[in-house]
């Protein structure tokens, strides 16, 4: 059979005045400049599809519905925009879950819209029926099932406002199929209208006056960035320049405080350097930005900056004092928070502070480990990223690799570092990338993906190909889930139990299989070459490089311990 | 510690969903949760009560104030909490045991809402205490079936709140 395109518009539309459920979501779509968005059809979502055809919004067709869902975080992280993601009902729908509880998990504006069965069918276990609205209770901000069409336009100017104001997250919404066809009158929606939400609280000024006078009397502060601080990118380079100020950004920070400044003490917590946690453990006053003082990070609360009186400033009034008791809390937007700060803070130079952390960089600096043999991961990350000089979008999918990219890729601008973090979701990285490259960033997308990672949503190799996705695909091949053996080694005796891979394909020949160039490259003398061809050539492309197995990410704080307990060494 | 919590929400389908969902899901325990319809038709007041640590208890206020559909979260403190609850309760007797059993339904002022010859439904409204006491009351009789709607509360409200 042949494809043939129709021009014609859909039956539903022809009544004059009014319009089908689905005509009201794409006008309503392209009124409010979703103009791209992923998804995946089926039965109880074809309405909906019937009135994309034609449309004007660019549908990106995924290749499995967790594709789609994680390649519009990828969009929205990489622009800021809200992301939307369509599905059908049933399966297509639960595919959805992991990439909503990514987003819920890191804070990340996305528009699910899922296909229902009609609402006469709901609650009949009828064919592809599934209660996505129960399933995503936990895992959304917040989500809808329309049962009456006339409330159709303002759930979406609702869930859109939810989506991106305040502390952002992933909203649902389901949509019966008789709810997609069913005649509406196209409006204006009303302006969203949510008593007892507020977006964008006024932080109380005695609190931030009180914060500034901490800053004021601390010898060695340090800021404690999280990914909420995004926007506050100028204000946090002129509150640490203006005061001494050391900075360390979570996972999710990464870029937003230039990791190439004086002040920058990278990434804390479980592998961060040295250096930033034993400044944290120096320091006398932390203040918590945008963060959420993460396991990850924090370890045993009893010896996080043992030294320090704690602040926390956040949007969301539930994670203050959640895992830390802080001695001073500022609740509100921390934009507005941080100009309040900026006017009440006298400007003071702490040049004690500032060589103290000049020395714990110099002596305890992050470094690529040296020794003969197979290419070393580490060193493949740091060519990544001396060949992008922070003039790329770097993406990573999780474990061992998304570690070293923390630790060796030179980030110096917000959205241009892309991981899951408080998930944790393998697979993350190829549909994220994908989704990062049609934002139009400006900048190359290069992912740095693992072998066991990528083979999560591989199929998403036929979206990028048939799309012609610039994305630069970089596997450090190493055979394992390098992670979990990581683990294993230090703390079950190198009993390996299901971490080693006995067969893998070649990627590079797999990627062929998808019409994208791939290679391979093993000999540590070729690596930067083929690094450099990989980021040169137009268009997408992959590199398998085949790097040390039983390499470890180091430094290391095992779980839950305390903030100087490094592995390997004596306290 | 015991805490309870006077929640206004949105009248939304699903809000009651949200609202037991998160605290279960959060590990903390429901003692009792009742939702009904306020002087505003598209509010309902939930009154919920938890148990657990204190610092967990602070916790689980501010993860519920979080919620979209939350309006305000007014803990209660015992003290000075407007509360009351209902219940229900059928006991069986024998004839035997009849007179007794209506001579304590009077000494305990409950309403006999439904009379067979070996059985009776009464209903007592009061405090959370006075229903206990009821029940500890009727307690040596065979209790066959019992329904308590769980603690409902108003929090005292300032001019102008």
């Amino acid at each position: 059979m042949t494809m043939t395109t129709s021009k014609h518009a859909s039956p539903a539309a022809s009544s004059k005045a009014a319009v089908t459920g689905s005509e009201a979501i794409v006008k309503f779509l392209k009124d409010s400049g979703a103009d791209l968005v992923f998804g995946y059809p089926g039965g109880a979502i074809i309405p909906f599809y019937d009135a994309l055809y034609g449309s004007g919004i660019r549908h990106i067709l995924c290749r499995h519905e967790q594709g789609a869902a994680l390649a519009a975080d990828g969009f929205a992280r990489a622009s800021g925009k809200t992301g939307v993601v369509i599905a059908t009902s049933g399966p297509g729908a639960t595919n959805l879950v992991t990439g909503l509880a990514n987003a819920h998990m890191d804070s990340v504006p996305l528009v699910a819209i899922t296909g229902q069965v009609a609402t006469t069918s709901i609650g009949t276990d009828s064919f592809q029926e599934a209660d996505i609205y129960g399933i995503t209770i936990p895992i959304t901000k917040y989500n809808y099932l329309v049962k009456d069409p006339a409330d159709l336009l303002d759930v979406l100017s609702e869930a859109f406002h939810l989506a991106s104001s305040g502390r952002p997250g992933p909203v649902l919404i389901d949509l019966p199929k008789d709810i997609q066809t069913a005649a509406i009158h196209y409006r204006v929606p009303r302006p969203p209208a949510i008593p007892g939400y507020d977006p964008r609280p006024a932080p109380d000024p005695q609190d931030v006056a009180a914060l500034a006078e901490a800053l004021a009397l601390s010898l060695r502060p340090v800021f404690y960035v999280g990914g909420g601080a995004a926007g506050c990118d100028k204000e946090l380079i002129k509150l640490a320049e203006g005061s001494d100020v050391a900075v360390a950004t979570t996972l999710l920070a990464k870029g937003i405080f230039p990791d190439s400044h004086e002040l920058s003490l990278g990434l804390p917590g479980m592998h961060g350097s040295k250096y930033s946690n034993l400044a944290i453990n120096e320091s006398d006053l932390i203040v918590g930005l945008g963060v959420r003082f993460d396991d990850r990070v924090v370890g045993d609360v009893r010896g996080f900056a043992p030294l320090a009186r704690v602040a926390h400033v956040d949007v969301d009034q539930a994670e203050i004092g959640k895992r830390l008791s802080v001695d001073l809390a500022v609740h509100g937007d921390l934009k507005l928070a941080l100009d309040l700060l900026i006017k009440k803070l006298k400007p003071r130079r702490r040049p004690e502070w500032h060589g103290r952390i000049q020395e714990l960089k110099a002596r305890h600096p992050l470094t690529v480990p040296s020794g003969r043999g197979a290419i070393k991961p580490q060193a493949a990350v740091k060519a990544v990223s001396d060949l992008t000089r922070g003039k790329a979008v770097i993406v990573t999918d999780v474990g061992q690799h998304q570690m070293w990219a923390a630790q060796f890729i030179e980030s110096n601008r917000p959205r241009r570092f892309l991981s899951s973090g408080g998930l944790g979701a393998m697979g993350y990285g190829l549909p994220a990338a994908m989704g990062a490259a049609l934002s139009g960033p400006g900048v190359p997308v290069v992912l740095i993906t693992g072998d066991g990672g990528i083979q999560m949503n591989i199929q998403e190799l036929a979206t990028i190909r048939e799309n012609d996705i610039p994305v630069k695909i970089i596997v450090s091949n190493n055979s394992c889930l390098g992670m979990v053996r990581q683990w294993q080694q230090f703390f079950c005796g190198k009993r390996y139990s299901e971490t080693v891979f006995r067969y893998n394909p070649d990627f590079s020949r797999l990627a062929q299989a998808y019409g994208i160039p791939g290679k391979r490259v093993e000999d540590p003398d070729l690596l930067v070459k083929a690094i450099s061809d990989l980021l040169e050539a137009p268009g997408p492309g992959l590199l398998d490089i085949q790097v040390e197995k039983e390499e470890n990410v180091l430094p290391m704080i095992p779980a839950g311990k305390g903030q100087t307990d490094f592995f390997g060494e004596e306290a | 510690m015991k805490k309870i919590m006077s929640i206004l929400v949105r009248n939304r389908p699903g809000v009651l969903s949200h609202v037991a969902g998160l605290v279960t899901r959060r590990g903390y325990n429901v003692e009792s949760i009742a939702a009904g319809p306020t002087e505003n038709r598209e509010i309902t007041r939930i009154t919920l009560v938890v148990r657990g640590e204190e610092h967990n208890l602070d916790q689980v206020a501010k993860q519920i104030r979080k919620l979209i559909d939350v309006i305000r979260v007014d803990p209660i403190p015992h003290e000075d909490a407007m509360t009351g609850e209902l219940a229900l309760i059928t006991v069986s007797f024998t004839p035997e045991k009849k007179s007794e059993i209506m001579n304590l339904i009077g000494l305990l002022g409950l309403t006999i809402k439904h009379i067979e010859k070996d059985s009776a439904t009464v209903m007592i409204a009061g405090s959370a205490q006075s229903v206990d006491t009821a029940i500890n009351g009727l307690s040596p009789f065979f209790i066959r079936a019992m329904a308590r709607t769980g603690l409902v509360a108003l929090p005292l409200y300032d001019n102008g709140s």
